[in-house]
């Protein structure tokens, strides 16, 4: 806190950020040991029960063969979508405050695609031929099935994957070195590792900075389409209330929704916990809030269009679907989706609750949660209620299910959690790009730290 | 021929082959709702034929019975003017199947019989085909099902047992159309009689209500079933071109 009386120094990010790596806690380990522990026990030991089992441990019924796991999956793809992609389109936009954030919401991204590829193989009945649903050369000639929108979920997913890491490792080579020229013993060997031999120099920077905005324009229609062909996943079948044109931009908004829902989070438990009080501040939570609010009304507009979409049909099929929705067995779960998702985000119409933190950790916490019920409902309303009554049914999610949602998030906070220790999670040097730049006079830390106008962590500003 | 025309022609042959438009048999199933007595024999039938698993009681319960062909039951009216309908419900063999786009690792495609067929090797259980299928008709293996004695000794020889995560689904009995082509082959000849080949169902049906043939050759007893006015698809308005035709049931009552 004594960060508002002084004025932060360039050194003194350096030194903050690379604190956050070097110096460790009990509290990180024992929240890294829990985490680990939850992971085994709720996520890998039921899912090898399953392997061992079948999909029978899972709840799914004859109509409804698809459950949590897939829509865990849409979930997590879901949140992966507003790191990568705000954190682009504020690059381009030359947005100031995106510069503390966009290294851990970048993280999110990549760590949220793992756990979405991971839930695929939950999901799957023999995930040991996973990789059948990739176009690998064989000597069968067989060849996966172009025209299934899931093979073109196999292709953006791993496009989205590979794009995503590339920024994100792009983005932190200038700070890896930083890391290298402070650190000793195996932490150096690592960084001199990963900062691929960077030195600082004009050449170096100038290429950086094209690189980076050439895959951050590249990646920003990248993003917009993967969410849109997990949709078509359900809007390709006939399945009433999926069979909607609606699908691609609905799930779209929503993954940037339930995405920067989710920065809010991670950004207030990386404040509270790595002590970055002073990078993370209530301007960006103030920003993030008029964000959230406005994908919150974009959000429900769409969800008002589908519910017009499927009256307007007139057909008895999509009235059926509709009533089903709005009060059938699952109309709590709907409405609890639309007071989380719609009703409680109006709350940051107010600008005191904008920039308080514990509030908007709640209402971020609780979008997720409406997101979440939000993607169960699309897998489990829908096939409760198809074409033939006969074939009606209800699923209700099992034991195994639940404990496997638990686990998925444990496996999210384990990765998060390693993730903070090897790359420092706020960006040093674009940090250093929004601060003024220093004069000697009034900086003692200078002479402390040894930093040099000429040190090798570079600022494109000297 | 022009640069132009080549390429158009070429282009159109590999969009579509031509065993795509000219299959070298088209099976099709007549179902007549005025015979059908619904009595299960078609069900059994097939259970036996094509070695699905019993799922049990308890799986039942959960929703989870594993029947290629059903039958559904649909009341009408209130007690005591209630009135039954009902209709057995196999996989309906479309020709522009849903089930056929989605699967990743096409487990499940058209042959050129025109049949859709699944292979349960290449299946990894994505279970999405049952999800698109309008019909419900895919079953899906849950557990690795087994047979207690002396049930494992009755399973057909001629049909595999499937694995835990497969998805399965009436084949028209393919294993039979095979026998009959292999058999039409051996006596030289390059097309099945008609008649020479049935499925379970239709060889067990006793009210006759099931007529199984080549709707290709128009003098076959399906050509001519299928042109009963009574004739129509389930689920017609969905344009998936189902195979299975059925004949419509005439109410007396109705007037």
């Amino acid at each position: 806190m004594q960060a508002e009386e002084k004025q932060l120094q360039f050194a003194d990010v350096n030194n903050d950020v690379i604190r956050s790596l070097v110096v460790t806690g009990r509290n990180y380990y024992i929240t890294l040991g829990v985490a680990i522990f939850v992971t085994l026990s709720c996520f890998f030991f039921p899912w090898f029960y399953q392997l061992f089992y079948g999909i029978g441990a899972a709840g799914n019924n004859h109509p409804a063969v698809w459950g949590t796991y897939l829509a865990s999956f849409i979930f997590w793809i879901g949140l992966s979508h507003s790191g990568t992609l705000l954190s682009c389109v504020l690059h381009i936009t030359n947005s100031e405050w995106r510069k503390a954030m966009y290294r851990s919401a970048e993280a999110m991204t990549l760590f949220s695609l793992m756990v979405a590829a991971t839930m695929v193989m939950v999901h799957v009945g023999r995930p040991w031929f996973i990789h059948w649903a990739a176009p690998y050369p064989n000597q069968m000639e067989l060849w996966p099935n172009f025209r299934s929108p899931l093979l073109f979920d196999v292709m953006a997913i791993a496009t989205y994957v590979t794009g995503s890491s590339i920024f994100i490792y792009m983005g932190s080579i200038p700070d890896f070195a930083a890391v290298r020229d402070r650190t000793t013993g195996w932490r150096h060997h690592l960084y001199v590792l990963l900062s691929l031999g960077w030195r600082g120099t004009d050449t170096e920077w100038h290429r950086l900075g094209w690189a980076y905005t050439f895959l951050a324009v590249l990646i920003i229609p990248l993003a917009v389409s993967v969410h849109s062909i997990v949709s078509w996943d359900f809007a390709m079948s006939l399945v009433p209330g999926l069979h909607q044109t609606i699908f691609a931009p609905y799930f779209v908004v929503g993954a940037i929704y339930s995405g920067t829902a989710g920065i809010v989070t991670v950004m207030f438990v990386l404040r509270k916990y790595m002590n970055f009080e002073q990078y993370i501040t209530k301007l960006h939570f103030d920003n993030l809030g008029k964000l959230l609010i406005v994908l919150s009304l974009i959000w429900s507009y769409i969800n008002v269009l589908e519910l017009f979409t499927g009256w307007y049909s007139g057909t008895s099929i999509e009235y059926e679907q509709l009533k089903y929705k709005l009060f059938g067995f699952y109309a709590p779960l709907y409405w609890e989706m639309i007071l989380f998702c719609a009703a409680v985000p109006l709350l940051m119409i107010s600008r005191r609750i904008r920039t308080s933190f514990v509030p908007m950790l709640l209402i971020s916490i609780a979008v997720n949660i409406g997101m979440y019920t939000e993607r169960f409902l699309i897998v489990a309303t829908t096939q409760s209620r198809q074409y033939l009554p006969d074939a009606w049914g209800i699923y209700i999610p099992s034991l195994v299910e639940v404990s496997i949602i638990v686990g998925s998030l444990a496996l999210f906070t384990t990765l998060f959690l390693i993730f903070v220790k090897i790359v420092p999670s706020v960006s040093i040097y674009e940090v250093k790009e929004t601060m003024d730049t220093p004069r000697k006079e009034g900086s003692s830390i200078w002479q402390e730290t040894m930093e040099t106008p000429k040190s090798e962590n570079g600022d494109p500003a000297w | 021929m022009s640069f132009m025309d080549r390429f158009v022609s070429g282009w159109r042959k590999y969009r579509k082959p031509g065993y795509y438009e000219d299959f070298d048999y088209a099976w099709t199933m007549t179902i007549d709702l005025d015979r059908c007595t619904g009595c299960g024999a078609c069900v059994t039938a097939c259970q036996a034929e094509n070695n699905i698993p019993i799922a049990g009681e308890s799986e039942l319960d959960r929703g989870r019975e594993m029947q290629w062909m059903r039958i559904e039951r649909y009341w009408e009216g209130e007690y005591p003017n209630t009135k039954l309908k009902f209709i057995p419900l196999l996989c309906q063999q479309c020709d522009a199947a849903p089930c056929e786009t989605v699967c990743p690792v096409s487990a499940t495609y058209h042959n050129q019989d025109g049949l859709n067929t699944q292979i349960y090797n290449r299946c990894i259980g994505t279970r999405s085909c049952a999800v698109y299928c309008p019909y419900e008709v895919r079953y899906f293996n849950y557990y690795d099902h087994h047979w207690d004695a002396p049930l494992d000794q009755q399973l057909n020889p001629d049909v595999t047992v499937r694995e835990k995560g497969v998805m399965e689904k009436c084949t028209f009995c393919v294993q039979r159309i095979r026998q009959a082509k292999d058999h039409a082959k051996d006596d030289g000849r390059r097309r099945i009689k008609d008649g020479e080949v049935q499925p379970a169902c239709v060889q067990t049906c006793p009210a006759e209500a099931l007529v199984f043939g080549d709707r290709k050759d128009p003098d076959s007893l399906v050509s001519k079933s299928m042109s009963d006015p009574r004739a129509y698809h389930v689920l017609e308005e969905l344009n998936t071109l189902p195979s299975v035709v059925y004949l419509k049931r005439v109410d007396a009552d109705a007037g």
